[in-house]
């Protein structure tokens, strides 16, 4: 006697059941890693385990030095962008002279922590997927284990140090690439020169609205890797396994972003 | 009055799961000081996962384990970061760090528990890797070493601490008939050099009888026997017959485990790092 097959509401709500129930183990297993993290950072030399400085030193470099040149092309290449949607739609009004105010607002305070947390979830995160996973299938995290090395403490925390370093410094890079590129195009358009341009930016900027980017940014940073790490570590099915946790660690983290930057802005802004 | 044979590990009753599935039915067993133990069995019967637990990788549904006259549950975070510096294991796959040079690979657990000097790292690596042939690729970077090389660098980096037990996981699996035996001779050599007790899990019949002191042969979670190679070639056991005769069993092919490597199901439980 055969069993009917389940219909299609039954295999859908099973279906987001599971995911579910995946989701909120991920999200518990990204709180311990932090957990862990902060532990081993702060505790580690106790048990004979501390982070160590050149490792730090060489995730910085990994993660922030080696993406500079990609970073300040793109965010420039916003700049611009920015620059002449905004003089193109305040030309409407005759006040494309106010071009420099909005341009100023929307990249300290948006554009320039979100363009540069999701190039390095792209560029960072994923490398980082990618390496645990191969990590975990090659039986490395078990030699860690058995070598006496906790693997959170050699491999995570340098990981999330130099993003908590890095990417802060990177948006605000990508923020004075984006604001000299944008003045650059304002320059040669409406005959505003670069210094007052600048003048401006900095007349209609607060300390709040740079600080507000770089928080944001901070809280990208460690987002990036936790996302980063929990798929690296789940990895399973070999090569083709890494290479489905990488894409999606990337997803997750740029998803991840977009829904916490929406979240502080409605914080920050509205309320 | 004979010496007291003194056991490094000692296994009482094991028993694990892997979700419903029992994989080890209550194994006992020691390893004593000094002694080549070789863990034999086939396909599912246990004894991958009875090596994590030797090596303390795993947990465990109940029983006790005492490695080195410690027993491991009543061990804290610091005592067993301490027990695991006596301990070294060669995997199957070698799991070296691939973006470490071999000279790193071998040295990182000198770097991460000794305060040595440089200098001396250095001379305690070169030392490890002219044991194991390796001497001249200290440089090279693990992509670029050939199979056996990397299982090679794997012991070196195993020995480097001077473990007082070794572990390892099918040490010629995939190799050619000529780098095996090679490597069943640098087991044996490293035995006597070193004096430290060896554990090797292997389905290599041959290697198995050229390298144990003793043997455990395990089927379906359980141990079959515990004896000498010669014990164990003079069992009337008809099962232990049949895998000395590399006759196929039927009942050999685990289902379970052979669907869970189609699907790729995680056999080491979740995302933990």
């Amino acid at each position: 006697m055969s069993e009917t097959p389940p219909n299609l509401f039954v295999r859908t709500a099973d279906n987001v059941g599971r995911k579910t129930l995946t989701g909120i183990e991920e999200i518990g297993n990204g709180a311990t890693i932090i957990a862990q993290s902060v532990f081993w950072l702060f505790m580690g030399p106790r048990y004979g385990q501390p982070v160590r400085a050149g490792s730090v030193v060489v995730q910085m470099m990994e993660a922030g030095i080696f993406a500079i040149p990609i970073l300040v092309l793109l965010n420039a290449a916003i700049g611009v962008m920015l620059a002449i949607q905004s003089i193109y739609m305040l030309k409407i009004f005759g006040a494309e002279a106010r071009v420099t105010d909005g341009i100023g607002f929307v990249i300290v305070r948006e554009f320039g922590p979100l363009i540069t947390g999701i190039l390095i979830a792209g560029r960072t995160g994923s490398s980082l997927a990618a390496r645990l996973g191969t990590m975990r299938i090659n039986q490395e995290l078990d030699a860690l284990h058995v070598m006496g090395i906790n693997p959170v403490r050699f491999l995570v925390v340098p990981a999330l140090v130099a993003m908590v370093i890095m990417v802060p410094l990177l948006t605000f890079l990508c923020d004075v690439a984006s604001l000299l590129a944008a003045g650059l195009y304002v320059q040669i358009t409406l005959d505003i020169s670069l210094a007052a341009f600048f003048n401006q930016v900095v007349d209609v900027l607060s300390v709040g609205d740079l600080m507000h980017g770089l928080g944001k940014s901070v809280l990208f940073g460690i987002l990036i890797c936790i996302i980063g790490v929990v798929n690296g570590a789940s990895v399973t099915g070999g090569a083709e396994g890494v290479g489905k946790v990488t894409t999606r660690a990337v997803v997750q983290a740029i998803s991840a972003i977009v829904l916490t930057d929406m979240l502080i802005v409605y914080i920050a802004t509205i309320s | 009055m004979a010496d007291e044979i003194k056991s490094v590990i000692e296994v009482r009753d094991l028993v694990t799961h892997y979700g419903p599935r029992q994989i080890l039915n209550g194994i006992t067993m020691e390893v004593r000081e000094g002694e080549i133990m070789v863990i034999m069995g086939g396909s599912g019967s246990g004894k991958s996962t009875l090596l994590r637990h030797l090596m303390a990788l795993e947990e465990k549904t109940s029983g006790t384990m005492t490695i080195l006259g410690q027993n491991i549950d009543e061990l804290n975070m610091r005592e067993m970061f301490d027990l695991r510096k006596k301990l070294g294991v060669a995997f199957q796959s070698g799991a070296l760090f691939s973006s470490m040079t071999v000279g790193e690979n071998v040295m990182l657990p000198l770097f991460e528990h000794t305060k040595l000097d440089r200098m001396t790292m250095d001379i305690m690596t070169r030392m490890k890797l002219e044991v194991v042939e390796l001497g001249e690729f200290e440089n090279l970077m693990p992509a670029e070493l050939s199979g056996g090389m990397i299982k090679r660098a794997a012991f070196a980096r195993a020995c480097v601490m001077d473990p007082k037990i070794l572990f390892c996981d099918e040490p010629s699996a995939g190799l050619d008939p000529a780098v095996a035996s090679a490597l069943d001779d640098l087991i044996l050599r490293l035995r006597d050099a070193l004096g430290m007790s060896i554990v090797v899990v292997t389905h290599e019949l041959d290697s198995a009888f050229k390298i144990a002191d003793r043997m455990t042969v395990l089927d379906r979670g359980d141990i079959l026997f515990i004896g000498t190679p010669e014990e164990i070639r003079n069992s009337p056991n008809e099962r232990i017959q049949k895998i000395l005769n590399r006759e196929p069993d039927s009942d050999d092919v685990d289902i379970d485990v052979y669907l869970r490597r189609l699907t790729g199901e995680d056999m080491y439980g979740g995302a933990e790092l």
